[in-house]
């Protein structure tokens, strides 16, 4: 048969070009060297108070940090599904005002005694989650972010008009820590970094497990992904209920830090818009993405309200800094770089493949291959 | 009579169009059933009401038995009932083999595919197998989305064989396909029928059809009209009628007025085998 002829016509696709040039895979060089760049950032993370140890510094790190674990949750939720959800303040909002109400109505003193209540919160934001999610996940994309922003409000509402439970607009106030000078900052800042060790063992454990392949399945084709036995509404759920735990423990780190909380602050949009803001600049559905994002963004935020002390100076700054992601970042950072590395890694692969003289043995290879191929276009274009 | 899949008198209307009206279909097992027709004829939406994608407004339909009218199409699926679409639909920031993963999970119960890490060897060896038997084995680690449309079909047939299904429906698999491909798809659809595999196939190709298929039924107007063999289907006049556009009266007469003429070299065009 034909076989040159008939191959060549079935690589006819435009886009079949693309998968023709040597696409190298991730080597063990590779695989090492990330594996030391999460070392390197782990140990970074832990010594940086210690090295800092400036309160001006530490508080920045402590949001940072707190900040960093609520966009990773936020995206093991929102960046595997594609489900955007600006309504994670929710789950920020009730983790706090479960530790504040817990801490009052046990008469909490304060000291390390008022962290164990943390994964309390924790679950207590995973618990509203269901309805939450149960109701908001039978609608799609642009109607589920409209749902998440209604179902924000309604929380707000209820903090401020559940005057029996929540105080109201007076607020709770949770007891004290004994700690004084740099040991405040400090411990709140491993406090945080606990939380954000487990919102990333969470978010790489989805990623990477079966479970997280439906979720990435139904990012791209949710009804094609149930017809593959994807039990979609199931999968998104439990999704949606994992990444609350996480910003539940965030709120609840958060509000013993400040010391009282307000409805207002709470459970505000800016923490809605500031996750999802930060997962998109970092790198939307990545495990590093989003921790990027939010060690850059909430650090500057930190930093402006520091430096200016005006509350709406670094808004500004943050919708700039937002159009100019959007406009010449638009996956975000991490997939970016990685893209141009591995583009880069191509080019030099082809440049050494051309270098080298025509091997006789790639003409027999083909031959061969043809052969075994048994329909002539069972290699069905590129190679 | 127990086919593998049974439709049995469905109808279904979007607002005033009707578009299956008490139709009736089975598919046997181990046959390559063919189901032709034309544009708008309802077999997609058949498709979509045997799959669990749309919910008949009358009938029912039943798989190995299994009553399906109502279920959603996760639960087809895990009865044994795989389809492609007719627009391939890949998932297309996924690597090839990702792809072919996705389906891996049929035979779990719920909770089990959440606990459960990663796909095992096993299912990947798998998973390699079936790429490399449709021709896409060199691919496994390119982005589904680079695939050109074909490969996309076989890809999408692929990964549907990864939950070793019963019975697959194909919606056009030779629709936008190059000949060298269709005859691939063709070839590996063969293969596949000799193990065991019962399919369903809806394709406006009639060559594709008439060679590949052991029976055929023609839907017209949301109706099955014919169904047989493929030299049945390609000497009866109401398919000829039904491609292209004749109502029964006008039939009556054609043939009358036919009939002494019969021996003419154009007016015997209707009786001639339908080579669309």
């Amino acid at each position: 048969m034909t076989d040159g002829l008939l191959d060549a016509s079935t690589t006819a696709g435009p886009d079949t070009r693309k998968g023709s040039s040597p696409r190298v895979p991730l080597g063990a060089m590779t695989r090492r060297a990330k594996a030391a760049a999460w070392i390197l950032i782990a140990i970074a993370l832990v010594a940086f108070p210690l090295v800092f140890s400036t309160p001006a510094v530490t508080s920045i790190a402590f949001f940072s940090v707190l900040f960093m674990a609520a966009a990773t949750a936020w995206n093991s939720f929102s960046g595997y599904s594609g489900y955007i959800s600006i309504g994670h303040a929710v789950f920020f909002g009730s983790g706090a005002y479960t530790i504040a109400l817990i801490a009052l109505h046990l008469h909490l003193a304060g000291g390390y005694g008022v962290f164990w209540y943390v994964p309390v919160a924790g679950g207590v934001a995973m618990v509203i989650a269901v309805p939450f999610g149960l109701i908001a996940l039978r609608t799609r994309r642009h109607t589920f972010v409209v749902i998440t922003i209604a179902a924000f409000f309604i929380f707000q509402l209820l903090a401020y008009n559940l005057s029996s439970l929540t105080l109201g607009s007076r607020g709770v106030t949770l007891p004290t820590p004994p700690w004084t000078g740099m040991g405040f900052n400090q411990r709140f800042y491993y406090a945080a970094l606990c939380v954000l060790v487990v919102a990333l063992l969470l978010s790489a454990g989805i990623r990477r497990s079966r479970f997280g392949l439906q979720l990435l399945a139904l990012r791209d084709d949710e009804d094609r992904a149930a017809g593959l036995g994807v039990k979609t509404t199931r999968v998104k759920l439990i999704a949606f209920v994992v990444s609350a735990f996480s910003v539940g423990m965030a709120g609840a780190v958060w509000a013993y830090f400040l010391g009282d909380i307000h409805p207002q602050f709470a459970f505000t949009a800016l923490f809605d818009l500031s996750v999802a803001i930060m997962a998109f600049l970092g790198g939307f559905g990545t495990i590093s993405g989003p921790l990027l994002g939010a060690a850059l963004l909430e650090s500057l935020q930190q930093y402006f309200t520091i430096q200016y002390s005006s509350g709406s100076l670094y808004l500004i700054a943050y919708g700039v800094l937002f159009l100019v992601v959007i406009v010449l970042l638009p996956r975000g950072v991490i997939p970016t770089v990685a893209d141009s590395y591995q583009r880069w890694r191509e080019r030099r692969a082809q440049a050494m493949v051309n270098a080298l003289p025509p091997a006789p043995s790639t003409g027999a290879l083909a031959a061969s291959e043809a052969h075994h191929a048994r329909p002539p276009s069972a290699r069905a274009g590129g190679r | 009579m127990s086919a593998l899949l049974e439709v049995d008198s469905v109808s279904r209307a979007f607002g005033g169009l009707v578009a299956l009206r008490d139709c009736s279909l089975g598919v046997q097992e181990g046959e390559v059933a063919g189901l032709i027709g034309p544009n708008g004829s309802g077999k997609t939406t058949l498709f979509n009401v045997i799959t669990g994608y749309l919910r008949p407004d009358s009938g029912t339909v039943r798989v190995r038995g299994v009553d399906v009218t109502r279920a959603t199409p996760a639960r087809v699926f895990s009865l044994g009932l795989g389809r492609t679409f007719q627009l391939a639909r890949v998932f297309s920031r996924l690597s090839v083999m990702e792809n072919m993963l996705v389906a891996t999970q049929r035979h779990e119960g719920w909770l089990r595919s959440v606990v459960k890490g990663q796909s095992s060897p096993a299912e990947r060896a798998r998973a390699k197998e079936i790429l490399e038997f449709v021709g896409l084995g060199h691919l496994g680690h390119l982005p589904a989305g680079n695939l050109s449309f074909g490969q996309r079909k076989l890809l999408e047939l692929a990964y549907v064989l990864v939950a070793d299904p019963v019975i697959i429906l194909l919606d056009e698999p030779a629709g936008g396909v190059n000949p060298t491909l269709i005859n691939l798809i063709a070839d590996r659809i063969r293969a596949l029928n000799e193990r065991g595999k019962t399919f369903l196939v809806v394709e406006h190709n009639m060559e594709f059809v008439m060679s590949l298929c052991h029976s055929v039924t023609v839907m017209h107007q949301g109706t099955p009209i014919v169904s047989g063999t493929p030299d049945v289907i390609r000497n009866d006049p109401r398919v000829i009628d039904a491609y292209l556009g004749g109502s029964d009266d006008e039939d009556d007469e054609d043939d009358e007025d036919d009939e002494p003429g019969g021996s003419r070299e154009g007016g015997s065009w209707r009786h001639r085998p339908l080579t669309m």
